[in-house]
């Protein structure tokens, strides 16, 4: 199977959608002549024209509102967001415009537009450029909110993404974007809503999303060589949730450690731990175990960086202490 | 190319002013009714109400053809009769009932109809402006000769938003007519006290953009002014921002004093001299094309269609509890 990187894997499931449904175009800043900020688009304007890949001015909620009343009369816009950083700009048209338009209008306007670009932190960018959202944008009725941990998984759901009818926040990552994995070359999509069991084990749970899967996975393999067998689930769609997977890994795990980029406070974590409490009450051999940026604004400092983000020895010490090892 | 739809200036021909009149008092009417119904309970929340501002809804709505798009903000009843949206789903959606427009999950200030394109009442002040782009911008794309008309109150071009969506419109040359609705007053705030220039369609200056200004109680000028922005967006695919100046004789929303506060009696009844229907009236009159008794026909005939607005609202049912969680995502993929 061709190796392919995460940004390719992203690119050619935008080609393909765009050749496969002419109503597809690819609109924000520097998607066209500079080929995408992180080069997703990269020979796009080529290809399919000043018509379907429109570069912007620097206005973030200018340009996905335009998005939104594109989307209102039939076309089906790609919005790309430099980073959602700057999505904060565009906050109202993506709660109070897309998410909202079909059920205040009784049914009559739907929104089909995927709202897309890098998330969470990569290095030293410090506080505006390093922050993970998804639990802001999962918490809105209306949204759908998917974030992938590999080229695969962002390939088969951006595809999804693309041809739901519904508006879908899409999270990639700027440090996602190099790395590589298995993309088959004959088409396939993978549904939203749906979780993947990314390894199986019956020690312990880690439950996931986007490029924390990477740690999660990381953290199995360390962990294998103690003879500790890990259940690693990959949420992928964070809205709607599938609480199904979670429900039965922990049930067979007895134990579970929510690993996310974000902030503790309110976090996508939190939700998977309620869903955890009711659930898997009787399953549970010990407490939930939560792990995640630490509670302050990124800093830049290098030390204090690592320090503040989730990492692979914080996740391997959240699992042995649910373990009861440490 | 050769469009089969009736040109811009046939529309205007065809639209006799015994029907811009009929137009305008279905509106008064009907916000008078709606103010009533407000007391008595049978609407709630928000309601902001149109009265004084008629010319401008009949006035453009009636330079449209029916593919045209209409977008606008909260104060959107009278939009909604003028582009002929039913004043029986418009009164049923005031009344939360599920044979509104909306199917009453909108209300008052998000009355929706695909059926005449009217893409909705917004409720961010702003907010709308970049969606009207976007629908100019659809257009463009699929290379079709239509134009999207998008209303707001004057408070609007402090907005970023505006700023943002009007710079684009200008830039890609989308046929986009943004037309400021200039009631004088944003909530309780005047222009004066709330933009650095008072003549505000010069804003468009700052984006290139065709721009005007005209008298908003006489709805000739409205229609002037409206058609050759429509003509300059559907032959030119050219933006135009028009200023409409006009007055809401009514409070804020209904929970606002008329006067008393931020503008004096003495300023309202000034205004109310112009009334736009009147003038409208006082106008056919003179031309000889209305008498005492075809007005009090009209009226009269309006009134019972109000009523019938009324008692169809007051009978239809509100959604069953099921539909709770209706229409928070449509159940497709393409």
């Amino acid at each position: 199977m061709p190796v392919v990187t995460y940004r390719d894997a992203l690119g050619a499931a935008i080609r393909e959608e765009m050749q496969r449904d002419d109503r597809v175009f690819l609109m924000g800043e520097e998607v066209g002549v500079y080929n995408g900020a992180y080069k997703v688009s990269k020979g796009f304007l080529q290809e399919f024209g000043e018509m379907r890949v429109v570069d912007t001015p620097i206005t973030e909620l200018g340009f996905a509102g335009v998005g939104v009343g594109a989307a209102m009369v039939g076309l089906r816009p790609v919005i790309e967001f430099m980073t959602w950083n700057f999505a904060l700009l565009a906050l109202d048209q993506v709660v109070n415009a897309a998410a909202k338009m079909l059920y205040m209008s009784g049914g009559q306007y739907k929104i089909p537009i995927v709202f897309r670009g890098p998330n969470g932190a990569a290095l030293q960018l410090s506080a505006q450029h390093s922050q993970a959202w998804e639990s802001w944008l999962a918490h809105i009725p209306g949204l759908k909110v998917v974030a992938p941990g590999t080229p695969y998984d962002a390939k088969g759901l951006l595809k999804s993404a693309i041809r739901d009818d519904n508006p879908v926040c899409f999270l990639e990552g700027e440090m996602l974007y190099n790395t590589k994995g298995d993309v088959p070359d004959e088409e396939y999509i993978i549904p939203l809503g749906k979780a993947d069991l990314k390894r199986e084990g019956d020690a312990c749970s880690i439950i996931t999303h986007g490029k924390m899967v990477l740690v999660a996975m990381q953290a199995a393999d360390q962990l294998a060589k103690d003879g500790i067998a890990i259940d690693v689930v990959d949420l992928r769609t964070i809205r709607p949730m599938d609480v199904e997977a979670i429900t039965t890994s922990v049930r067979k795990t007895n134990r579970a450690v929510v690993l996310e980029e974000g902030w503790e406070v309110c976090g996508v974590g939190a939700q998977v731990v309620d869903h955890i409490q009711r659930e898997c009450f009787d399953s549970l051999d010990a407490p939930v175990i939560r792990v995640h940026q630490a509670d302050v604004p990124m800093p830049y400092t290098k030390s204090l960086e690592k320090a503040a983000k989730p990492d692979l020895p914080k996740t391997i010490a959240a699992v042995r202490k649910v373990m009861y090892l440490d | 190319m050769v469009s089969k739809k009736k040109s811009d200036a046939e529309t205007k021909s065809s639209a006799n002013d015994a029907e811009l009149l009929h137009s305008m008092l279905l509106q008064r009417r009907f916000e008078e009714r709606v103010a009533e119904a407000y007391a008595l309970g049978k609407i709630g929340g928000f309601c902001h109400l149109y009265i004084g501002q008629e010319a401008v809804s009949t006035g453009t709505l009636s330079m449209l053809r029916a593919d045209d798009y209409i977008i606008t903000t909260y104060r959107d009843h009278g939009q909604a009769l003028a582009r002929g949206i039913s004043s029986r789903s418009v009164m049923a959606e005031l009344f939360g009932r599920q044979d509104g427009c909306s199917r009453g999950k909108g209300g008052s200030m998000h009355l929706f109809d695909q059926n005449t394109n009217f893409l909705g009442g917004h409720g961010i002040v702003g907010g709308h402006v970049p969606l009207a782009t976007g629908v100019g911008f659809a257009i463009k794309y699929r290379g079709g000769d239509q134009v999207i008309v998008c209303f707001m109150g004057e408070s609007v071009v402090n907005t970023g938003a505006f700023h943002e969506a009007l710079n684009m419109a200008a830039l890609w040359k989308l046929p986009c007519v943004f037309i400021i609705e200039n009631n004088r007053y944003g909530m309780g705030t005047s222009l004066e006290r709330a933009s650095a220039i008072h003549d505000i369609y010069e804003r468009g200056a700052a984006y290139n953009m065709a721009r005007q200004q005209c008298d908003g109680q006489d709805i000739f000028a409205v229609r002037q002014a409206v058609g050759e922005a429509v003509e300059r967006a559907r032959k030119e695919q050219q933006p135009t921002l028009l200023e409409v100046r006009t007055y809401r004789f009514m409070g804020h929303s209904m929970s606002d004093a008329v006067s008393g506060t931020y503008r004096t009696k003495a300023e309202l009844e000034e205004y109310m001299k112009r009334d736009p229907i009147s003038l409208l009236r006082a106008k056919m009159e003179k031309d000889g094309t209305l008498n005492e008794e075809q007005l009090q026909k009209m009226d009269a005939d309006i009134k019972a269609v109000v009523q019938d607005a009324w008692d169809f609202a007051d009978a239809s049912p509100e959604l069953p509890l099921e539909a709770l969680y209706e229409d928070v995502y449509v159940d497709t993929t393409t």
